[in-house]
């Protein structure tokens, strides 16, 4: 291996979350190393774990990467009570991620008025795990806080960033309805609206974090 | 970032919310959504949402009456071709679709929770789990060298200041025999003829309780001829009488 790539296993093995391409390069501490010279040597590490059979791999998520042991010792590695598996979040708490993930920046009334129930509490729970975060405050009554979701969301749910959610268009179920008769009210925007031409076809409607500017987003390019 | 949150491992229902028991009762009848028999399913929605416990049910019952309105509303007779007629269902579906969505989110997140719960990090360390107490550091020290450290702090550590606390009770009987005593000599006396100037607190309260004693029982009377003035004492001429 390079020595550009041990540097990068041993800050990453280091790290409890996932680490920057931008900070990983700003640690080698050399004016010469690019991002893509970052880029090809965690590729080459990738590649090492993956090849040449190791108990760990290394991920890309949350604009970053991380080395992670392998599912299959999941299991073992809990029986013996060296780690557990975080608990599952319920559905009421992933139905509130999923509209806040969509149509982020967005206010509890909104939340409540799509799941039908009161999201004070859950925006609260969500809020202490850091899966939330207020982004914002809204126009009208009482300025309404507006929620969007962490970067602790996308390493929980394995999202290398938001765009990696399948659009609203993309989804099964199409909101509008062709059939639907003219004089049906007008369809309400979907979850995520679609891009607005080919050049951006997978950015999230809000302005959230991630993407054009991450590194990971060199990266990929 | 886990914690005991109970709220979402433990559902009060087996639904998530009205919209999930709607659609749930939807796919047990095989029922076109966007043709929904309103009667029906509001029918079974309340037959459903009767054995909720009451705090819970509020967010059931708005969607009860909601369906009970759009059943009322599709009785309303109206005429033929009338081109301005609204499905009066058309929101209830639009909610519908658009819930459907969200619970389509849902099971991808769920999948991809799946997989990443599965994979530990390193440091990986839940905030339930209680940290470890830190090792005991070892003592570079003989026992005799440790008692002589402790000898050493005994000796250095001040002796406690002991105050000494004197009962004082207070003396109303004797009190009560200067009282008597001095309105034997006067028949009225002020408050400054039974104290003197140097009086202890607890001779200033003895005399007092025996003042107010005194005029309970009715062997003196008190008078304030204006607020704050001196109060006049006086012997009652019936006790003395007496």
């Amino acid at each position: 291996m390079i020595a550009l790539a041990k540097l990068l296993e041993a800050a990453l093995f280091s790290s409890a979350h996932p680490v920057a391409v931008a900070d990983l390069k700003a640690m080698a501490a050399d004016g010469e190393i690019t991002g893509d010279d970052v880029n090809a040597a965690l590729q080459e590490l990738r590649r090492h774990y993956d090849e040449d059979g190791h108990g760990v791999e290394l991920i890309e998520v949350a604009g970053g990467w991380q080395i992670l042991t392998r599912p299959e010792y999941t299991e073992t590695i809990e029986r013996a009570q060296l780690a557990a598996r975080p608990q599952r979040l319920s559905a009421a708490a992933l139905e509130t991620l999923a509209i806040i993930a969509y149509r982020q920046p967005i206010g509890r009334a909104e939340i409540e008025d799509i799941r039908g129930v009161g999201a004070g509490q859950m925006l609260k729970s969500l809020h202490e795990r850091e899966l939330i975060e207020v982004v914002g405050r809204g126009e009208g009554m009482g300025r309404p806080l507006l929620y969007g979701t962490t970067p602790g969301f996308l390493e929980q749910f394995a999202l290398r960033h938001l765009g990696e959610l399948p659009r609203a268009d993309e989804l099964a179920v199409a909101l509008r309805d062709p059939d639907a008769p003219p004089t049906a009210p007008p369809a309400p925007p979907p979850l995520l609206p679609p891009p607005a031409d080919d050049q951006a076809p997978r950015e999230p409607a809000a302005p959230v974090t991630v993407d054009s500017e991450s590194p990971y987003a060199d990266a990929e390019n | 970032m886990q914690r005991d949150g109970e709220v979402f491992v433990v559902e009060l229902t087996q639904f998530s919310g009205p919209l999930d028991l709607l659609l749930s009762l939807i796919r047990d009848e095989q029922i076109d959504i966007q043709d929904i028999p309103v009667a029906r399913i509001a029918e079974q929605f309340l037959a459903r949402i009767s054995t909720l416990a009451l705090d819970e049910a509020a967010d059931y019952l708005e969607m009860a009456a909601r369906l009970v309105r759009i059943k009322a509303q599709l009785l309303l007779p109206r005429r033929e071709g009338d081109e301005l007629w609204e499905d009066p269902r058309a929101e209830l579906v639009r909610r519908l679709l658009e819930y459907q969505q969200v619970r389509e989110v849902v099971d991808i997140l769920e999948q991809r929770s799946d997989a990443r719960r599965n994979r530990f990090a390193r440091a990986y360390l839940p905030q339930n789990f209680s940290s470890p107490a830190p090792p005991a550091a070892s003592l570079l020290l003989s026992l005799p060298e440790l008692f002589a450290a402790v000898d050493r702090v005994l000796r250095l550590a001040k002796k406690p200041t002991v105050h000494d606390v004197v009962p004082r009770a207070l003396d109303v009987d004797g009190a009560i025999a200067t009282v008597r005593a001095v309105l034997a000599l006067r028949a009225r006396a002020r408050w400054s003829d039974m104290i003197t100037s140097d009086a202890e607190p607890w001779q200033v309260l003895s005399v007092l309780l025996a003042l107010l004693e005194l005029a309970k029982r009715g062997e003196l009377r008190l008078e304030q001829t204006r607020p704050f003035g001196s109060v006049e004492i006086s012997g009652d001429s019936a006790s003395e009488a007496a």
